[in-house]
């Protein structure tokens, strides 16, 4: 418990002294800005078009009557609702107040869910331990800017970590090289 | 004595060595995790669901719900120490935790905070050891319309409690009903969306939909919010609470551990709004409000012992009526699909084990969680020296190679990659992934009773208000789905309190 008492910030920061409604409305402040009208219509267009064929697909599978349904009936209600409601939000959404708006920051998710796809696509044919190494340097070096010492050895670390619990201490058969 | 024997014989399953260790697992993990900003209860038991497959029935529950509470706390102490709630039921902790905190109580805060939510905990399990099988008894009546019904209002309740857009909450929630259809349908045997893909087949499996959503999801969206670093801790020492402090709280985890349970049991409830509902209470009550926000003990007891009990009671609906009643008791009940128990009023009669197992894991769970808060804190607060960067990856990982395990098959993995994707896409255009992932795994059962019913009642839908109980289920569901219209115009004549919007929103960032 002495290491956290080194530790201690010195509280010069004019917030510190936020009373319940001044912090709540620093958090309302810093959050990130609703992602907008634009994104409200993108979504429930997205929405309504997903219930629309749904709604198709699920009459091609047969309704049937309410006494004998047949496989389609419930997905098609569900799908009526998906549309329903999606055209719905474009009404009443339609000033946006929900949402994220997307920022510089987000390429960094699309960046990780490439290296996620990638690693997926790898796993099968040359087993997880490259690619997992190559994910976690990336993940640490480009999208959490840590030092190149760092990343190289963290990454190492955690891939030899996940070899010894996976595949020498549980014996899983996830595809390996080594 | 009939009805004690079970409980009795519970607590031999529970102090079984193994039961013992995997609770004191979970306990830990879920603080660890509960300790990390981000990552919130529902998000670590999706990562860690497949621990579970290799494990009886009755240890893997024992530990995920070990995971759920130690996350509860975990969260205080974030809330307490940085000001950054560490999950959505920790929020309103903040505000007089931090304060305790900088006056040099941060000790005193934790140590009210684990002695309310042990208080909180234990009323919640004594309540539950009484009230479930009692529910239980009732709901053996049920039939397909009944539960039809009762599924139906919980989905719709999830979706109007959650924040944000309840339009966009009902939409997933219809998205993850349409979702559960996917699959050879039981009662035809035609295969519905499965576009010819063998592996669709089977239909989509509860597990890989959690892990990406609630898991990979979170993981995806925490890379983008990496700027908002945590502060370097404060000092925590003399973690006892005075007398003083004991006694002016006292009424506090009294009122917190009532209020908390029953608004735990409600569907769609839950911790988040019973820790948000207790403080405001505290703070009503109170001679002098003023002190709430400077540093109130009570202000840290209430919403600390009233989340714990909600997150007890929480397990009544999902334990006795087969309905969760909230998005992390829906991971509950796909973990107990998977080990081949469907929750339901039969359980208690049943597998007795297992329910009295479970019920009495909590007060070795609330124990445990007492005597390690208390002096563990300072390694606690070590954990959240360990870089995010460094972290994001190593459970990025885990969701991936574990989602393998499962049925040593790359289509869970790609499964997994693709609801991750989705569920961050979500929480960017304002869709909330919970409502969908409690449909999806009540889909089939909405489904197969709909039906069912639809041959009992002949194709009358007019027959489940023939009945009842479904009759009553039925006009509840519809008065719920007209209140928010109702609401949103009164609302509109008043202008929304500042504090409880915010509030709630910081609440859904961290969920």
């Amino acid at each position: 418990m002495n290491e956290t008492a080194k530790a201690i910030p010195v509280p010069t920061e004019s917030d510190e002294d936020l009373t319940p409604e001044q912090l709540a409305a620093q958090w309302e402040a810093e959050a990130p800005p609703s992602a907008g009208p634009v994104a409200n219509f993108a979504a429930s267009l997205v929405a309504t078009v997903l219930g629309i064929i749904g709604i198709v697909l699920s009459v091609r599978l047969g309704l049937g009557t309410p006494s004998q349904p047949q496989p389609g009936l419930w997905p098609f209600i569900m799908s009526l609702v998906i549309t329903v409601l999606g055209l719905a939000q474009l009404v009443v959404g339609r000033k946006g107040g929900e949402g994220e708006k997307f920022s510089r920051l987000s390429w960094l998710v699309l960046f990780g869910a490439a290296t996620l796809i990638g690693l997926v696509a790898l796993m099968p044919v040359i087993g997880f331990e490259i690619p997992s190494l190559l994910l976690s340097f990336i993940w640490m070096k480009f999208l959490g800017g840590e030092t190149w010492r760092s990343a190289v050895l963290y990454s190492v670390l955690v891939v030899a970590a996940f070899y010894g619990i996976f595949i020498l201490g549980l014996g899983t058969t996830i595809p390996h090289l080594f | 004595m009939d009805f004690l024997q079970p409980v009795l014989d519970g607590f031999g399953v529970v102090l079984a060595p193994t039961n013992l260790l995997y609770c004191l697992l979970g306990v830990v993990i879920g603080m660890l995790i509960g300790v990390l900003p981000g990552l919130g209860p529902a998000a670590t038991i999706a990562i860690l669901l497949p621990l579970t497959y290799g494990i009886d029935p009755v240890t893997a529950i024992i530990m995920l719900a070990g995971i759920f509470y130690g996350a509860q706390y975990g969260g205080t102490i974030t809330s307490v120490l940085l000001r950054l709630p560490g999950e959505a039921s920790s929020v309103v902790t903040v505000f007089d935790g931090y304060q305790l905190a900088k006056q040099g109580k941060a000790g005193t805060a934790l140590g009210i905070a684990a002695i309310g939510s042990f208080v909180g905990g234990t009323i919640g399990i004594v309540g539950l050891t009484f009230l479930a099988p009692i529910v239980a008894g009732f709901a053996l009546d049920f039939g397909p319309p009944e539960y039809a019904a009762l599924a139906l209002l919980g989905i719709l309740l999830v979706a109007t409690i959650s924040n944000g857009s309840k339009t966009k909450a009902l939409i997933a929630a219809a998205l993850g009903l349409l979702l559960a259809t996917v699959g050879r349908d039981v009662f035809t045997g035609a295969e519905r969306f499965t576009f010819g893909n063998l592996d669709l087949a089977d239909g989509i499996d509860f597990v890989p939909v959690a892990m990406g959503l609630f898991g990979l999801g979170e993981i995806l969206y925490n890379l983008e919010e990496r700027h908002r670093a945590a502060k370097a801790p404060a000092k925590v020492a003399n973690v006892w609470p005075s007398r003083a402090d004991l006694k002016q709280s006292s009424g506090a985890i009294g009122r917190g551990s009532v209020l908390g349970f029953f608004l735990g049991i409600l569907p769609g409830g839950g911790a988040t709004i019973s820790s948000l509902a207790a403080y405001a209470l505290e703070k009503k009550r109170s001679k002098n409000p003023e002190r709430f926000g400077k540093g109130a003990v009570e202000g840290v007891a209430a919403p600390e012992t009233a989340n714990n009990a909600a997150a007890t009671s929480s397990f009544i609906p999902l334990l006795t009526l087969g309905i969760p009643a909230n998005a992390t008791m829906a991971l509950m009940f796909g973990a107990l699909l998977i080990q081949g128990v469907t929750p339901g009023p039969q359980l208690v009669d049943q597998h007795p084990d297992l329910f009295w197992g479970v019920v009495n894991s909590m007060y070795i769970g609330n124990i445990l969680l007492l005597i390690m808060s208390i002096p563990l804190v300072g390694i606690f607060v070590k954990i959240l020296r360990v870089r995010a960067a460094i972290l994001a990856p190593v459970t990025a990982l885990i969701t991936m190679l574990g989602a393998y395990t499962i049925n040593n098959s790359m289509f869970d993995v790609v499964l997994v990659v693709a609801f991750g994707i989705i569920g961050y896409l979500m929480k960017k255009f304002g869709f909330e992934p919970g409502p969908l992932v409690l449909a999806f795994v009540l889909g089939s059962l909405l489904e197969a009773n709909l039906r069912r019913s639809l041959l009992v009642l002949n194709g009358d839908l007019g027959g489940f208000f023939g009945r009842p109980i479904s009759a009553t289920l039925l006009v509840i569901f519809v008065f719920v789905a007209v209140w928010p219209m109702i609401q949103s115009l009164l609302a509109k004549r008043k202008a929304n309190h500042a504090l409880v919007t915010s509030t709630s929103q910081k609440a859904k960032e961290t969920v």
